[in-house]
């Protein structure tokens, strides 16, 4: 076919898009991994017994920041890695920095506390279950998220399938935390961290892969 | 590159607010750019130049809610070509694809100042057949550039037919040679 045939072709219809599409996509598949999440919580995991009194206590809403403010960055990381040439840009640096205040105020609440009780508030006793679980909730965020991307454009793909890995972990982990009565922060610093971790990985993994469009 | 910049996201912006005929011109400029762009790249397989063309414009046209209307546009176009550009070279010579993987954004420039009008091309073309010998060069005039007929360029030239088919087929694989060389 001649490139002008090809052209005249394309141009042969409706051309006009709504702006916003990366936006909205992006938006969705947040939406509908969170849904799931939230209904495998509400109906299998069940929401912690005490969250009415829990939400009175400010490690209840510490815990639920820290992966919330994962998936802001994330969420900031992947619409702009969604597009041809896109970066993630400043959202990592600055995630690079809280983590090390989180890491820091983690590593001095242990070392405040008594000697007997460090190994029991970085442990809890819901280490293993918080990293499965985080991860398995994520799952279908980052299946929501993938199939977006692959509606978009990005072309870094290990980076949006890491960055998609990000915001699917940290909306798991938000809802996770609804389900979990952990309540020291370095639990949160060392377990919810690993469970995001894991994800986001994941998508690094499977990103260069699976994100190809043609 | 300002001018390239302003005229080709002017034409997208009302391309995409619904003005058709803004969008074949701005197919056919960037089109334009592609072809030139990757012409430098394939020196080596020129036959899969207008390939590529014809599957990024596809892509773009795909793709094209991407766009952010405030963003820049060339940045965007050369990600996309480049890439296609990568997909093809993967399948042929992973090496190359890692090099272009590595020119980043220097190509970018490249993108924008490739400016393959049809003008353009056939002047670099008439440059590129000064240097093949009138046996090669007249039977490639007359039949591929003009259009004749094998028996009208034997009749102007006083060559016999077969050896005007003889003279295109030769010439243009010296041609060819004389593009890779030049990379």
């Amino acid at each position: 076919m001649k490139t002008e045939a090809l052209i005249a072709m394309l141009a042969n219809g409706p051309v006009q898009v709504a702006p916003g599409a990366v936006a909205r996509r992006v938006l969705a598949a947040v939406a509908v991994g969170g849904a799931v999440a939230l209904g495998v919580v509400l109906a299998a995991l069940r929401l912690r017994p005490d969250l009415a009194a829990a939400v009175h206590a400010p490690m209840f809403w510490l815990k639920l920041a820290v992966p919330v403010v994962v998936a802001a960055l994330a969420i900031v990381a992947v619409r702009r890695l969604a597009r041809p040439g896109g970066r993630a840009g400043p959202v990592v640096a600055i995630g690079a920095v809280l983590a090390v205040v989180l890491a820091a105020f983690a590593v001095a609440d242990v070392a405040l506390a008594p000697a007997g009780e460090r190994a029991a508030i970085v442990l809890g006793r819901t280490a293993l279950p918080c990293v499965v679980l985080v991860t398995a909730l994520s799952l279908p965020g980052l299946a929501a998220l993938f199939v977006a991307l692959r509606s978009l454009a990005p072309t870094r793909l290990r980076a949006a399938g890491a960055a998609a890995g990000a915001l699917a972990a940290g909306v798991g982990a938000a809802i996770y935390a609804l389900h979990c009565n952990e309540m020291t922060l370095p639990f949160v610093a060392v377990w919810y961290a690993l469970g995001m971790a894991v994800p986001a990985a994941l998508g690094a993994l499977l990103g260069p892969r699976w994100l190809r469009w043609s | 590159m300002e001018d390239v910049e302003e005229a080709l996201r002017s034409a997208l912006l009302l391309a995409l607010s619904g003005d058709n005929e803004a969008y074949v011109a701005f197919l056919t400029r960037t089109g334009a750019h592609l072809r030139s762009y990757f012409r430098r790249r394939l020196a080596s397989s020129p036959n899969d130049v207008e390939d590529l063309v014809q599957e990024t414009l596809l892509a773009i046209h795909n793709r094209r809610h991407t766009f952010e209307p405030t963003a820049r546009l060339m940045p965007w176009l050369y990600a996309i070509a480049r890439y296609k550009l990568i997909d093809l070279l993967r399948a042929q010579s992973p090496r190359r694809a890692i090099e272009v993987a590595l020119d980043d954004d220097e190509g970018i420039a490249e993108l924008v100042h490739a400016d393959a009008s049809p003008a353009e091309t056939r002047r670099d073309l008439a440059k590129l057949l000064d240097a093949l010998p009138d046996r090669y060069r007249l039977p490639i005039v007359l039949v591929k550039l003009e259009g004749r007929s094998v028996a009208e360029a034997a009749q102007a030239t006083g060559i016999s037919q077969a050896a005007i088919k003889v003279g295109i087929h030769r010439g243009l694989k010296k041609l060819a040679a004389i593009v890779a060389k030049r990379r």
